[in-house]
């Protein structure tokens, strides 16, 4: 337990080492972790969680790179959490989000975390949050959460960071793509990236256009930003766009009702993952495989088999 | 919860044959493994960097440039000063056999020349993690 202590203070004087390992022991829900959290929490709160998300191939990595650098112009401490999937058939994964990112390495208010989502569906790992909030304990001003690669309804990140930008590409789609619900509904920024390549006008404004026809959501007017990564175009844009909605969404209260959510998520997650564990002490595989055979027979019905099991 | 082991992958140096570190790379990931790859070109201290950050249990360095003394030397000695546990390290590439001694002495656990099959890759690396 003291090698615990030990460990925060050495991750509090910003040992990379030291926070790497608390990272990875909250990441992969060791016993200690409870402990740490419990150690933590109070701390939390401090920092500007910004998440990037988009589908596989929108730039997100180059472009995170880039906001890191501008972020760090501005900011003492600049953190990444970058989420790639896992196999679902061996477990295994590719963590590439570095090969974008690899200038800043060696600057030591940056510090780059790669995550794979170990089976979780929603575009981030099950336990991003809880990383997220120990890298805002240890005093980092802002922490970039990149996704997966998203499709249409991956939106967890919205549960984690306080402002989305969401990005699409020239040629992704038509208006209509712009309407439809899920992803589309999360953003709080809309960034056409790779504005380089031709028709991101006419991205910019069939959002624009889109956006016109229904009630916003909020009184938070989304802001439609081009950027190109490679070229370093549009950044100083993303990053205002970023703050003022940081702004708007604290003195709103949007920033409250959004933590609130995230919170409650987060408790309900971990009383789930409780019972389910009490649970599996008390029915064990054995019992399950009775039951099963019984209701094959038909002796009993699936109902109370249910009832038998908990009996 | 079991966790899957974390493997650094990376090429240091001005060698930009990165084949054979993607193919080592996608061999673990059918292992299971959760593998962080960094590309081409990578100095000593980013890769350092690197598998501390991301607390690696494993670095697998792929060089075909002739400097594997320079980078097994450099990278070891600040893996043993500057990593919170012991980090296992192994090379891939071509390497002169009277050379392989050398490496091993600065802290490389194993070479694997052109042609070493992925699956005996991935049982050292099973074998080590069975003994630790």
């Amino acid at each position: 337990m003291t090698g615990n202590i030990d460990l925060l203070a050495r991750a509090r004087e910003g040992q990379i080492a030291a926070v790497a390992r608390l990272l990875s022991i909250v990441e992969n829900e060791e016993p200690e972790a409870a402990e740490i959290v419990r150690a933590t929490h109070p701390d939390t709160g401090h920092a500007t969680v910004v998440g990037i998300t988009g589908p596989p191939g929108a730039g997100k990595s180059s472009l995170v790179s880039t906001l890191t650098a501008a972020f760090r112009a501005r900011y003492p401490r600049v953190a990444v959490v970058a989420v790639d999937p896992s196999s679902p058939f061996t477990g295994g994964a590719i963590l590439g989000d570095r090969i974008r990112m690899r200038e800043r390495f060696l600057d030591e208010g940056v510090f780059i975390r790669s995550m794979a989502n170990r089976g979780n569906s929603g575009g981030l790992a099950r336990t991003t949050k809880r990383v997220v909030n120990l890298l805002d304990a240890l005093g980092f001003d802002i922490i970039l959460v990149e996704t997966v690669g998203v499709g249409q309804e991956e939106i967890e990140v919205v549960r984690v960071v306080e402002t989305v930008c969401l990005l699409t590409i020239p040629g992704m789609g038509d208006d209509i793509q712009a309407i439809k619900s899920g992803i589309m509904e999360i953003a709080d920024v809309l960034v056409v990236n790779k504005a380089d390549r031709p028709g991101a006008d006419r991205a910019v404004k069939d959002f624009a256009q889109m956006m016109t026809l229904g009630t916003p959501r909020l009184d938070w007017k989304i802001p439609i930003v081009k950027t190109s990564a490679t070229e370093g175009t549009g950044i100083d844009d993303l990053v205002a766009a970023i703050e003022s909605h940081g702004k708007w969404a604290r003195a709103s209260g949007d920033a409250r009702r959004r933590s609130l959510d995230a919170m409650r998520k987060e408790v309900e997650t971990l009383l789930r993952e409780r019972i389910l564990r009490e649970l599996a002490e008390r029915v064990t595989d054995d019992h399950l495989d009775r039951a099963a055979a019984r209701v094959a027979d038909r002796e009993v019905d699936p109902y109370a088999a249910v009832e038998e099991l908990l009996a | 919860m079991k966790r899957p082991l974390r493997v650094v992958v990376a090429k240091p140096g001005l060698d930009g044959h990165d084949r054979g570190a993607k193919i080592i790379a996608r061999a673990f990931r059918d292992a299971g493994f959760e593998v962080i790859y960094t590309g081409i070109f990578q100095t000593s201290e980013m890769i350092v960097r690197t598998v501390l950050e991301e607390d690696a249990d494993i670095l697998g360095l792929s060089i075909l440039s002739g400097s594997h003394m320079h980078f097994a030397e450099e990278i070891c000695g600040a893996l043993r000063e500057q990593a919170a546990r012991e980090v296992l390290v192994i090379m891939g590439g071509i390497l002169p056999p009277r050379d392989i001694p050398k490496v091993k002495e600065a802290g490389v656990a194993e070479v694997f020349g052109p042609g070493t099959p992925t699956a005996r890759i991935v049982e050292y690396v099973r074998e080590w993690q069975g003994a630790a």
